[in-house]
């Protein structure tokens, strides 16, 4: 027999299998159930959000979305006679309000993980880290007093110089001079509010930031601030914007201290200095305590629509975070 | 000594200033990790455009010491130095002293090749003008000069906007050398640029350096005896007995390997021991 046929069409590869351990099988069960448990939970609570909206969206239709009313109006025995339920200007609040906070505490939240890993000497530091780290436990409705009692008198002042100046900046533009409980001062709390977990997450990346290209750059002459940006900063980029969108879902999410702060207007405000504006959260906590139970069930639903914008929010930033990712590693 | 004749085949520089080859001395070098003493009483000269070779086992010192001259030592928390380093008679660690314009006359070469991950070949070379603010007038020359001197300009001159990453090892080292070389070094100290790499790029990396010597000062440490052998003028013996790393001899390279004066050198070169 010739040796010299192709084998190439008679192989087929072999079937690898391995037989996991007792232990590693039961391990493994455990990880999964804690790594399902939380999919599980956030699924029934969609549910739960869709449930009981369902009614309400569906009457409602893409006017829900769309539409910027929300009045119920019932006769003497409780039975709705007519009803309007729009998010509209609540869902511009939020994102403006989440977009204000995060341009605000993105770079203050940089610099401080920047300061705290490259400059600050240890004993600071470690003063700093734990300052900050406690921020974000601090409870939010402590954050809306101060902001209503503290920052609001001063944001005002800044608020005009801002429409003074860039005024002509349609955002900055302002129709009617109320400039207290704007988006603006709600977007200042929420900063304060998310460079915690901004700081936390910048300080984490970039401390992982490869030390032998660290020392390429010093060994070429580099100050700390070249080298920061020709190393640390490339290393941590894609991080840090998940770290702001961690920030961006926690400022679309805050409930207390926006509504603490805020002017709650059933319009669509874009002017971030104009005492009007709204957030689905705070919509929530607005009307929750003397709902009906039909408006209960459209305020579920406003949830629901919450839920989903976070998630969208979200997976723009994954997007983001992996296109990023590949340059700077 | 085929390498040195290339040498003499080398174009001069017409972009780098390559008359400011300077001399560096070590006097009574000491440094500690903490309280724990790693470097005792170090006293080198080197000589302009020589290479001087650091033998000696792993843990003696070798590499703490280079990195006393350029000043990379004290980035280490709990590091410590005495002693001077002498570059073209003035200290280094004289108060006042710009760090990093030290760095920038005495370059270095790591022993792991560390390109910038973010940066393509081209902006390798020339991060070094970007990360000290050098200004130079033709930045086109400056690149296709260094890669040239780091014998890498034929390998990647069709491709200066790929990625450092896309490099083999070899490449990459040699990439390293010549972003060194861009901000024209008096002093090059190289910490074992050869051991992660494979004979043929060694054999690349040790042609640069005898080429490099025209132009500049070079410091290398090697565990690699015979690289030793073929690329350095003079070799300086390190170790360690337990206790802080020294220097046991220093001479001409010839000598080192062929009589040693010390013992413990013969013993080490050859291959007793380490």
């Amino acid at each position: 027999m010739s040796t010299e046929v192709s084998p190439a069409l008679n192989i087929t590869p072999r079937v690898i299998s391995t037989q996991p351990r007792r232990s590693d099988k039961v391990f493994r069960g455990v990880v999964t159930a804690g790594g399902l448990s939380s999919l599980l939970i956030l699924g029934l609570i969609a549910l739960f959000l869709g449930w009981r909206g369902f009614d309400v969206m569906r009457t409602q239709g893409i006017s829900f979305i769309t539409s910027s009313d929300w009045s119920i109006s019932t006769d003497d025995l409780g039975n709705v006679v007519e009803s309007n339920f729009g998010l509209a200007a609540m869902l511009v609040g939020t994102i403006l309000c989440a977009l204000i906070a995060v341009v605000i505490a993105l770079p203050i939240s940089v610099f401080s993980a920047l300061f705290l890993n490259f400059y600050a000497p240890n004993w600071l530091k470690r003063i700093l880290v734990s300052t900050i780290d406690m921020m974000a436990a601090f409870p939010s409705i402590l954050f809306g007093i101060w902001g209503f009692l503290v920052l609001m008198p001063s944001v005002e002042y800044w608020a005009k110089l801002l429409h003074k100046y860039l005024g002509f900046i349609p955002i900055f533009d302002i129709k009617v001079p109320v400039y207290t409980r704007s988006p603006f001062v709600a977007g200042v709390v929420l900063a304060i509010m998310i460079i915690p977990i901004i700081t936390s997450v910048s300080r984490e990346v970039f401390s992982q930031a490869p030390l032998d290209r660290i020392q390429a750059a010093y060994a070429l002459g580099a100050t700390r601030w070249a080298m920061i940006k020709a190393v640390v900063i490339p290393h941590g980029r894609s991080g840090v914007i998940g770290g702001a969108m961690l920030g961006l879902g926690r400022a679309m999410g805050e409930t207390v201290a926006v509504f603490t702060v805020l002017n709650i207007v059933f319009q669509i405000n874009w002017q971030m200095l104009l005492g009007a504006g709204g957030n689905v959260a705070s919509l929530i906590i607005l009307k929750f305590g003397d709902a009906s139970p039909y408006e209960i069930n459209a305020l579920m639903g406003a949830g629901l629509v919450l839920f989903i914008l976070t998630l969208i929010v979200n997976g723009i930033a994954n997007q983001i975070v992996k296109r990023t990712g590949k340059s700077g590693r | 000594m085929t390498t040195m004749e290339t040498s003499k085949n080398m174009s001069t520089s017409n972009i780098l200033p390559t008359t400011n080859v300077a001399s560096l001395e070590a006097r009574g070098i000491h440094a500690w990790f903490g309280s724990h003493h790693v470097l005792s009483d170090i006293n080198l000269d080197f000589a302009p455009s020589t290479v001087t070779a650091l033998i000696g086992p792993s843990g003696c010192g070798k590499s703490t010491f280079i990195r006393t001259l350029n000043r990379m030592h004290e980035f280490i928390p709990g590091a410590a130095m005495a002693g001077e380093v002498l570059l073209d008679g003035k200290d280094v660690y004289a108060p006042g002293t710009d760090v990093t314009k030290i760095r920038l006359k005495i370059g270095m070469v790591f022993q792991k090749p560390n390109p910038f991950p973010s940066m393509s070949i081209g902006e390798n070379v020339l991060s070094g003008l970007k990360l000290a603010q050098l200004k130079v007038a033709n930045k086109d020359d400056l690149l296709e000069e260094c890669l040239e001197r780091a014998g890498l300009w034929k390998e990647v001159k069709d491709r200066l906007n790929a990625h450092g990453g896309s490099l083999s090892g070899g490449q990459q080292q040699r990439l390293c050398i010549a972003r060194a070389l861009a901000v024209s070094p008096q002093v090059l100290v190289m910490d074992e640029p050869c051991s992660a790499l494979d004979p043929g790029s060694t054999l690349k990396v040790e042609e640069t350096i005898s080429q490099l010597k025209a132009s500049m000062t070079i410091i290398i440490v090697t565990h690699n005896m015979q690289q030793a052998a073929r690329v350095s003028d003079y070799t300086a013996f390190f170790l360690s007995d337990g206790g802080p790393g020294q220097m046991i001899e220093y001479a001409p390279t010839s000598d080192i390997f062929s009589r040693p004066q010390d013992q413990r050198t013969e013993n080490y070169v050859t291959g007793r021991f380490g």
